[in-house]
């Protein structure tokens, strides 16, 4: 690291509801980490109001929600209303798990800005993140 | 099929300058709070006058460091002080501080999953910070933050250490009372004896106390302790309590003797000492921090010297001084 | 006493020698081999060739015979020349009369089992209305709430007649009591009642992540169910002892077994320790286990497993009845498996899968549909997986001979490092002192998630093949098409009023007493939870107020932090 101002990127990677499938999460966590990015992982079976609530005292620039319960649309409908409602909606939302592609307008729809589909490699997961922060720019 | 799909998106808030962000940190705004510890770890130089302006409103919280090796449950006692002081409606902050990779420079956070419910009471602050190449336990912005959440009116400020064994003294002058936590069975010593942080306590708690060897921990603390005074300049002695997660009686207990140590501390005066002493260190950390980030943005003065020390014209320390600007090598 | 002479095995030797020394050696200098270094998926070296020379070391006592010790070749001495494996697939979402209708349509298509799961509110004690079930009530499986909906679930099926698989876990014990008692209202005789349940907690802390209490409580609850359901129910199986979800988070082949047969020391220690015989309980222990992609590694496992666990009962628990040292075991194939590119290829995959399954000796199956990799299977999804296995069972004449492959140098000596792999993976558990322990320590997750992630970096390095995704990519391909099961809206809605009749119109005085004393029963573990339980289900208690009652008692879990 040459330059001591590099803002890094922080992740929450968050499960929502009662899916206890955590595989996928703690290797995207892993896969972040080593692209450099400082993750926060908010462990199982937390609700869309206590993700916000952590994701603004953490001051992430991407909240990262893998579900593969089913239960994705109205979770991610509930999370987005939850942003909205604490003022946060400028922490971008990346969903990830076992989405049908027919649920990702639903998804966009409520606030989700990347669907990273199920079989995605890392490198695309990472260059989402990068895509997103780089075009908001600094924090 | 194996593109990502995005939306349109939506228009983002403009950038704000840090010194704009001061009045609602002092105000207690969350979001406020939590950028501006961002700003203090990123470094900018932007952020320097607001930081500098939020010191000036410190000096009211009560500092707590927590110690120990992994696995000992510092997360899990800190989320059960955080329910205990905010249920007599202290406003109390956290900064959990987990090791960055040193290959990738990145970081997992976890100490969170255990604070969730904790953090949910509007009261409370929790932020997970990594060392960013910082040693000693922390990471260089701890003292920043927790200057920021001091600023909005936090107290208790807990700081829960990196935990990864040898050199977690730093804590020692980042907080006024510091708490050694110690597992039973995770070896047949005390780990905080090998970890060298036995002498740091102000308070030594030994955790999983249901577990039938964690008497044994106590009295190998006790033992210890009977053998040399830790701080020999201090009139206070140091407890030992044995805690549970399953019972929240002896979390009310060590929740008093953090504030009766927090007490002791004003009443005797000793608080000034322990003031004096964070002072310097975070003077003297400031400065290496800033040499530091002095040869990593410009390093032409490094750079030349490079050459020199490593064909032997010249040696490390002679450069060294140099580089200060305290004498001349190149004579 | 081994298989071969010392003589053959020299003769071997030598003509082994010569061989690489002219053949193959010609062969390599014209074209190397495509790898370096073949292994199989959990890494175990694979040779070019193996002969009897690399069998030499193991006693013929190891192979024994199908239906005897050790148990390698067969849980059964005749297999399936006797009966075939049952075919058991699972099923489960939306309110008890959705699923009941999925199981009459299923046993119609031939089907020979039934097999239930249930959603994540029921798996996590949790009623439908409860606020954290918000968007999962019915949705990964049935929901249950009371003892109502366990009737409306088996309404027109003989329980004496058919077995019934529950795949349930943290409050399998409440399940089984609304089981039992809707048996009883229909005057069934107990002794006839089949099937299993899942209840296996300790895998549910490392692997699938569902749970309630703290991790001893939680075994406890297994201990009670399986001491109870010995002398109730001697026919149910109260526990299938899941590596599937080992290998589903990450876990190699040796993991998955070790790791589960970690847990079953663990389970008997619990139950011997309350003063139950090792023979009265252990012949209704039975294994989930998954078929993965590493053809011979799977088939391997499954004769390895065997052998392993009946030394275990015989040389570590000293069981007596053989029926204690037999390894049943049910095999789902692997849904990690599964691609969503090209969803049909999934097809394949299972078929392969599931014959590595009967060439390894199962006794029961469930065949992925080839949507399990986006949702609940489809009726036309779920039917294409039940021709698959009748198609394996009666039409390419693979169950004529029992344990087909037994014999093949490389399928011996195989099994035998795996074997030998386990017993090094149970030594250290016990060295670190046991399952329970390393469960809560997190041991066994880390060693997943290491697994998992190493895993994820192959296929991400192409270095592991996944046709379709990684290889032979056809960017065109969508998987936009396929039919998905769709899910009732209106389910929650129907399940709250339920409750609500029935909190209307039951005595609350009753339930309320009744929880009071099973909290105080729960206080210590010398009495079984079971009866107070079944009393408290038959009060129309609903299943997130029993759960919930011990909650109080005994606390919630803590996840350790693993990454």
């Amino acid at each position: 690291m040459k330059s001591a101002q590099t803002d890094v990127i922080r992740v929450l990677v968050a499960k929502l509801g009662l899916d206890g499938h955590d595989r996928g999460a703690k290797v995207v966590a892993r896969v972040l980490r080593d692209a450099g990015m400082e993750v926060i992982y908010s462990g199982l079976y937390k609700t869309p109001a206590q993700v916000v609530t952590a994701a603004i005292q953490e001051d992430v620039d991407v909240i990262g929600v893998s579900l593969l319960s089913g239960s994705h649309v109205p979770l991610f409908r509930e999370l987005g209303r939850n942003l909205r409602e604490q003022k946060a909606e400028h922490i971008f939302v990346v969903a990830g798990g076992v989405i049908p592609e027919r649920d990702y307008p639903a998804l966009l729809e409520s606030g989700v800005d990347v669907v990273v589909p199920q079989e995605a490699r890392a490198e695309v997961i990472i260059s989402a993140i990068r895509d997103l922060v780089t075009a908001r720019g600094r924090k | 099929m194996s593109a990502p799909v995005r939306s349109v998106g939506t228009a983002r808030p403009a950038y704000r300058a840090s010194m704009d962000l001061v009045g609602e940190v002092r105000e207690g705004r969350v979001s406020a709070i939590a950028r501006m510890i961002s700003r203090a770890e990123s470094g900018h130089s932007e952020a320097a006058a607001a930081l500098a302006e939020i010191y000036r409103h410190t000096g009211r919280a009560h500092i707590v460091g927590i110690t120990g090796v992994p696995g000992a449950g510092k997360s899990t006692l800190v989320a059960s002080l955080i329910k205990s002081f905010a249920r007599e409606g202290c406003k109390v902050g956290v900064i959990a501080i987990d090791p960055s990779s040193p290959f990738s420079g990145g970081a997992v956070l976890g100490d969170r999953v255990r604070m969730t419910d904790a953090a949910e009471a509007t009261q409370c602050f929790v932020r997970s910070m990594a060392t960013r190449g910082h040693l000693g336990g922390l990471a260089r912005a701890t003292l920043q933050a927790v200057d920021v959440l001091d600023a909005a009116g936090y107290s208790p400020i807990f700081i829960e250490t990196v935990g990864v064994g040898q050199d977690e003294v730093e804590v020692v002058t980042a907080a006024h009372t510091v708490v050694v936590l110690s597992a039973p069975g995770l070896g047949d010593d005390v780990q905080a004896i090998k970890a060298g942080i036995l002498e740091i306590a102000d308070i030594h708690v030994v955790s999983k106390a249901d577990r039938p060897d964690a008497a044994a921990t106590v009295s190998a603390l006790h033992g210890m302790m009977s053998l040399g005074s830790t701080r020999p300049q201090t009139s206070w002695s140091t407890p030992v309590l044995a805690v549970s997660s399953v019972s929240g009686e002896k979390i009310m207990e060590l929740k008093q003797e953090i504030s009766r140590h927090w007490m002791h501390l004003q009443e005797t005066g000793e608080l000034a000492d322990r003031q004096l002493a964070m002072s310097r260190t975070r003077i003297l950390g400031m400065a290496r921090d800033l040499f530091q980030q002095k040869f990593d943005e410009d390093d032409d003065a490094l750079e030349t010297r490079l050459h020199a020390v490593k064909s032997r014209k010249l040696d490390p320390a002679s450069a060294a001084r140099a580089l200060l600007g305290w004498e001349d090598d190149f004579s | 006493m081994t298989l071969y002479s010392k003589a053959a095995i020299d003769e071997v030797r030598t003509r082994q020698g010569e061989w690489e020394a002219r053949e193959l050696d010609a062969a390599l200098r014209s074209r190397p081999e495509e790898k370096e270094r073949f292994a199989t998926e959990s890494g175990i070296p694979l040779k070019r060739i193996y002969t009897a020379a690399d069998v030499a070391d193991i006693p013929a006592s190891d192979l024994g015979f199908p239906g005897a010790y050790p148990f390698t070749r067969g849980a059964y001495p005749t297999m399936y020349r006797g009966r075939p494996w049952t075919i058991r697939q699972v099923a489960g979402f939306g309110n008890p009369e959705a699923t009941n209708q999925r199981y009459k349509y299923m046993i119609q298509t031939g089907q020979t089992g039934l097999s239930t799961d249930f959603d994540l509110p029921t798996l996590l004690g949790l009623d439908s209305d409860d606020p954290m079930s918000f968007g999962e009530v019915g949705r990964c499986g049935v929901a249950i709430d009371t003892i109502e909906d366990v009737d409306r679930l088996f309404d027109g099926i003989d329980l004496e007649k058919i077995s019934v698989s529950l795949t349930i876990n943290p409050s399998a014990w409440v399940v089984y009591s609304m089981f039992v008692a809707v048996a009883e209202q229909r005057g069934c005789d107990f002794t006839k009642l089949s099937g299993t349940l899942q209840a296996d907690p300790l895998k549910e802390y490392v692997a699938q992540k569902e749970w309630i209490y703290p991790v001893r409580p939680a075994v406890r609850l297994l201990r009670d169910l399986i001491m109870y359901s010995a002398k109730a129910t001697p026919r149910i199986n109260p526990i299938s002892l899941s590596g599937y979800h080992l290998s589903d988070v990450g876990g190699n082949a040796i993991q998955e077994i070790a790791f589960i047969m970690a847990f079953t020391i663990a389970y008997c220690d619990e139950v011997i320790e309350a003063g139950m015989n090792i023979d009265d309980f252990a012949p209704r222990l039975s294994f989930f286990f998954i078929s993965h992609q590493d053809f011979f590694e799977q088939i391997c496992k499954f004769r390895a497993a065997r052998r392993v666990y009946a030394k275990l009962m015989a040389e570590r628990f000293n069981a007596k009845k053989p029926e204690s040292m037999r390894l049943r075991v049910h095999v789902q194939t692997a849904a990690m498996s599964l691609t969503k590119i090209e969803y049909q290829n999934n097809l394949m995959r299972t078929a392969i899968q599931a014959l590595g399954a009967v060439l390894g000796g199962c006794q029961s199956m469930h065949t992925n549909g080839l949507d399990e990799a986006f949702a609940i299977p489809t009726e036309e999804a779920m039917k294409l997986a039940i021709r698959t296995q009748q198609i394996i069972r009666d039409e390419i004449n693979v169950t004529s001979v029992i344990d087909p492959l037994g014999g093949s140098y490389f399928v011996e000596r195989l099994t035998k490092d795996m074997e030998d792999e386990i017993w090094k993976v149970l030594h250290e558990v016990d060295e670190r002192g046991g399952a329970i322990k390393l469960v809560e320590e997190g041991w066994f997750q880390q060693k997943l998630a290491d697994s998992a992630y190493e895993t994820f970096r192959k296929i991400d390095s192409g270095e592991k093949i996944s046709v379709g995704v990684n290889r032979y990519v056809d960017e065109s391909s969508s998987a936009a098409d396929a039919d998905i099961h769709p899910y009732d809206d209106d389910c929650t809605q129907l399940q709250i009023d339920r409750l609500n009749d029935v909190r209307s119109r039951r005595d609350n005085a009753l339930v309320t007493r009744l929880l009071d004393e099973l909290a105080e029963q729960a206080l210590s573990d010398k009495t079984n939870l079971l009866p107070k339980t079944i009393e408290l289900v038959k009060a129309r208690a609903t299943l997130g107020e029993i759960c919930s009652r011990l909650r109080d008692v005994w606390g919630s879990y803590d996840e350790p932090l693993i990454v």
